[in-house]
C-alpha cells in the first residue's frame, strides 16, 4: 500500500485528525502551582540533585526574573501567565524502574498508542529508546548494549547524580542559562531529560531515541538534553514528541546542547507532532525551543533534521557553531503549519573557524490560515577563512488565506567567505491537482504525494523507519486543507 | 459507451460549448477536429471532470451513467482516462511512484486489492518497452525536464497501463515530430479494442493518416458542424476549416 493511502486508512481508523489526543489516567504527583524559588527547590529535591545543581538552578531562577519574554518573532499569543501552571509532574509511585516488567501497564499502553512498543522495540528494532513521560523517565532500554560501547544514555537526572563531571564539564556550555528567556526558564525548572555521552573513537551501535511526550494537564513540559559526542565518535539520534489534545495552552521550553569535538559527528533529528489545536485554533502546545550545537574541534560535523507538524506556535531556531576548523554544519527543515498554527523556524550558521561549511535546506508549508515563516542567520566572523554556506529555502502555500515569510539574515567579515542564498515561493497548482485527480487519485493522497515530493530532500536526511512516519504525517496534518 | 447530448458548458460567464451532440460505441475510433478555439480542450476537461467548467444544460451519459455526477477521480477508476494536451509536472515524486500510486487509487476504488511494488514495476516495464519509456525516464521526477515527445508517451503509457474503456487524446500529436508522432500512434492503435473506445482531438490532419478514426466530426464555435468518414480530414486539409465551417452542418 502506498504511503499516502496508509496514511488514509490510518485516518479512518482513528476517526479523527490527531491520533495521539488521548489522555492516559495516571495519578500525578505535581508540585504546588506556580513559580517561585521555593519551586526549583521542590523540583531539585524531588530529582534528589547534589547542591551544586541547586546552586545552578537558583542563579538561573534569579537572572530569569531580571529577563522579559522576546516578541520579534512573527508569531501572536496571547500573554503566558508563568504563575498560573506546574512545573512539575511525575506518575506518582514511579521510582526508576530496572525493568520494563515493573512499569504501570496503562504507561506501556499510552506507549503503545504512540507507535513505540517498547518490548518490540528491545527485540527488533535495535531502537534505545528513553521514555521521557512527563518529567519522570520511566524506562530506559538497551543499556547493556550500550554499556558495552561506553555509551552513556541515560535521564539526564540520573547522569547528575552518577556522572557529575561530566555534567559539569558540559552542562550550559552552549546555550549558556542566561541565553535568552525561555532557556533560562528551562534552566531553573527542568525536570528531566536526556543525556548521551559517546567516548573516544567510539560509533554508537544504534540510533539512539526519544519519545516526549506531555500528559499532566496545564503542565509545561521543560526537558533538558545534553549530547556529547568525544573525539573521532559518531552518534544519530532521534527524538519523537506528541502531547494529548485540552482546550488550554500548554507551555513546552526545551532546551537542547550538542558538543561534537575533533572528528565527532552528530545526526540529531526530529520529528514534532505536539497537539497543534484545533480547525478555529482553540488550544495546542506553544513550543519554545532552544537547540544549539557546538561543532568544539576540528573536523566535526553536526546535522539537524527536523519534521515540525505540530504545535500552536513552534519557536525553534536549532543552530550550529562552527568553532573547529573544518567543521560542518547541517539544518534540514519541514515545517508544516495548518489551519491556525503558526511557526517561525530556521536555523543559526556561526562560522568561528577556517573552511567552515554548512547547508540550510528548509522547506516550509502553510495552508489553512496558518502563517509559516524561516528565520535563518548565517554569519561569518573574521577568522572565518574560505567560509561556505548554501542556503536553499523553498515556501509552498495550499489555499489563499495562509502566508510564507522567508527572513535571512547574512553576514560576513571576511572576504573569502561565500554564501549563496536562494528561495522559492509556490503554491500547489490546480493543474497539479487535477492531473492527479484525472489519474483516480483522490484529493487528500494527491495534496500528500505532492507535499511528499516536494520535501522530498529533507525526508531523505531521516533515518530509514522514522521518514515513512514522518510521510504518514505530512499526509495527516494536511488532510482536508484543499478544498 | 458516451452519449453526449445538447451539452452547453460555461467558464466563468461565458459560453464555450453551445449544444453538442456526439455519440461513440465501444470499439470504435472518432476524432474531433475543429480550429482554435472551438472547443475541442474545453470538451476533454468536461469529459475528465476539471473544476470551474460548468455544465448549463444537455448531459454526459456514460455507460449509462450520468458522467457529469462524478468527482474526476471516479471518473477514472470507472475507465475514463485523458491523455493531456500538457502533462503536468509535480517536482520530487518519481514517475515510478506516481504511477503505482495512481493504478493503485483506481483499484481500489474498485475494490480491488493494491498491487505490491515488484507488481507494479514488472507491469510498467512491459508496457514501456513498447512505447520506448526508458527505466531511466520512470525514475526521473514526474515530466520534470522532459522532453514534448517524452512527455506524451508518457500520457499514452499511463493509458496502456490503466487500460481505460473510454480514452479520450486531447492534441495529442502537439509539439511532435515525425518519428515521435509515428511512435505515439501505433502505442495508440496498438491499444485498439473492441471493447475501448477512443475519442481523438486534433487540430491538424496528420494524426490521422496515422490513427484512422472510425468518424470524425468538426468542432467550430462550440457545435458540431460537419461529420464524415475519415475522407472528412482529407477535405479539411484541401480547403481549410473555413470553407466547411461556413457551410451548414
Amino acid at each position: 500500500m502506498s504511503i499516502a493511502a496508509e496514511t488514509k486508512t490510518q485516518v479512518a481508523e482513528i476517526g479523527d485528525k490527531y491520533k495521539y489526543g488521548f489522555v492516559t489516567d495516571i495519578e500525578m504527583e505535581m508540585a504546588p502551582r506556580g513559580l517561585s524559588e521555593d519551586t526549583v527547590r521542590y523540583i531539585s529535591a524531588k530529582k534528589g540533585e547534589p547542591e551544586w545543581m541547586l546552586e545552578w538552578r537558583l542563579a538561573a531562577f534569579k537572572r530569569w526574573g531580571a529577563m522579559k519574554e522576546p516578541n520579534w518573532a512573527r508569531v501572536h499569543y496571547p500573554r503566558i501567565d508563568y504563575q498560573n501552571s506546574y512545573y512539575y509532574a511525575a506518575p506518582k509511585n514511579t521510582p526508576l524502574k530496572q525493568s520494563l516488567d515493573e512499569v504501570d501497564p496503562k504507561l506501556l499502553e499510552t506507549y503503545k498508542k504512540l507507535g513505540i512498543p517498547l518490548q518490540e522495540q528491545m527485540a527488533l528494532a535495535g531502537v534505545a529508546v528513553d521514555a521521557v513521560f512527563d518529567s519522570v523517565s520511566v524506562a530506559t532500554t538497551f543499556k547493556d548494549k550500550l554499556n558495552e560501547a561506553g555509551v552513556i544514555f541515560c535521564p539526564i537526572s540520573e547522569a547528575i547524580r552518577d556522572y557529575p563531571d561530566l555534567v559539569k564539564k558540559y552542562l550550559g556550555t552552549v546555550v549558556p542559562v542566561t541565553d535568552n528567556f525561555f532557556a533560562t526558564l528551562n534552566s531553573a525548572v527542568f525536570s528531566d531529560g536526556t543525556f548521551v555521552y559517546v567516548p573516544k573513537g567510539v560509533r554508537c551501535p544504534m540510533e539512539l531515541s526519544t519519545y516526549f511526550r506531555i500528559n499532566a494537564s496545564e503542565t509545561g513540559q521543560f526537558e533538558r538534553t545534553l549530547i556529547v559526542a568525544d573525539e573521532g565518535s559518531y552518534v544519530s539520534y532521534l527524538e519523537g514528541c506528541t502531547a494529548p489534545k485540552r482546550d488550554e495552552n500548554q507551555l513546552h521550553a526545551a532546551v537542547v546542547e550538542l558538543v561534537a569535538l575533533d572528528n565527532a559527528e552528530i545526526k540529531y533529528s526530529t520529528v514534532q507532532n505536539w497537539y497543534p489545536g484545533d480547525e478555529n485554533g482553540l488550544g495546542g502546545i506553544f513550543n519554545f525551543v532552544t537547540k544549539r550545537g557546538d561543532c568544539r574541534g576540528k573536523k566535526s560535523k553536526i546535522s539537524w533534521t527536523q519534521v515540525e507538524t505540530g504545535s500552536a506556535i513552534t519557536w525553534k531556531y536549532p543552530s550550529c557553531i562552527l568553532r573547529g576548523d573544518d567543521s560542518v554544519g547541517e539544518f534540514y527543515s519541514i515545517a508544516i503549519a495548518n489551519n491556525y498554527q503558526q511557526a517561525d523556524t530556521g536555523t543559526k550558521m556561526i562560522h568561528l573557524g577556517a573552511n567552515t561549511r554548512s547547508r540550510i535546506i528548509s522547506k516550509g508549508i502553510s495552508a489553512g490560515k496558518a502563517q509559516n515563516t524561516y528565520r535563518g542567520l548565517v554569519s561569518v566572523y573574521g577568522k572565518a577563512k574560505n567560509a561556505r554556506n548554501y542556503t536553499q529555502c523553498d515556501s509552498l502555500l495550499i489555499g489563499s488565506e495562509c502566508g510564507a515569510h522567508t527572513v535571512p539574515y547574512i553576514e560576513s567579515r571576511n572576504p573569502t567567505a561565500r554564501i549563496e542564498h536562494e528561495a522559492t515561493t509556490s503554491k500547489i497548482a490546480e493543474d497539479q491537482l487535477f492531473y492527479c485527480l484525472a489519474r483516480g487519485i483522490p484529493q487528500d493522497e494527491a495534496v500528500s504525494l505532492i507535499v511528499n515530493g516536494f520535501c522530498k530532500e529533507v525526508l531523505q536526511q531521516l533515518p530509514m523507519e522514522f521518514a515513512v512516519e514522518a510521510q504518514k504525517l505530512v499526509g495527516i496534518s494536511l488532510e482536508g486543507s484543499v478544498g | 459507451m458516451l452519449e453526449i447530448k445538447n451539452l452547453h458548458v460555461s467558464i466563468g460567464d461565458k459560453e464555450i460549448l453551445k449544444g453538442l451532440t456526439l455519440s461513440i460505441k465501444a470499439g470504435e475510433v472518432h476524432a474531433i477536429m475543429g480550429p482554435n478555439g472551438s472547443g475541442k480542450s474545453t470538451l476533454s476537461y468536461v469529459l475528465a471532470g476539471r473544476a470551474g467548467y460548468d455544465i448549463t444544460e444537455g448531459s454526459i451519459t456514460y455507460n449509462g451513467e450520468d458522467l457529469a455526477a462524478l468527482a474526476p477521480e471516479v471518473r477514472a477508476a470507472k475507465g475514463v482516462f485523458l491523455a493531456m494536451q500538457y502533462p503536468v509536472e509535480i517536482p520530487g515524486v518519481t514517475t515510478m511512484m506516481f504511477l503505482k500510486t495512481a493504478l493503485n487509487s483506481q483499484r481500489r476504488a474498485r475494490g480491488e486489492s493494491d498491487l505490491d511494488a515488484v507488481a507494479v514495476l514488472k507491469l510498467v516495464r512491459a508496457k514501456a518497452k513498447t512505447l520506448n519509456v526508458s527505466e531511466e525516464m520512470l525514475k526521473r521526477a514526474l515530466n520534470v525536464g522532459f522532453s514534448g515527445g517524452e512527455k506524451k508517451r508518457l500520457e499514452i503509457l499511463q493509458m496502456a497501463i490503466f487500460e481505460p474503456k473510454l480514452a479520450v487524446l486531447d492534441e495529442t500529436d502537439s509539439g511532435l515530430d515525425i518519428d515521435a508522432l509515428k511512435l505515439v500512434a501505433e502505442g495508440v492503435n496498438a491499444l485498439r479494442d473492441p471493447a475501448r473506445a477512443m475519442l481523438v482531438i486534433t487540430h491538424y490532419q496528420r494524426l490521422l493518416d496515422y490513427i484512422v478514426p472510425d468518424r470524425i466530426h468538426v468542432l467550430a464555435g462550440g457545435r458540431i458542424v460537419a461529420e464524415g468518414g475519415k475522407e472528412l480530414a482529407l477535405e479539411l486539409e484541401a480547403k481549410g476549416y473555413e470553407h466547411i465551417v461556413k457551410e451548414p452542418a
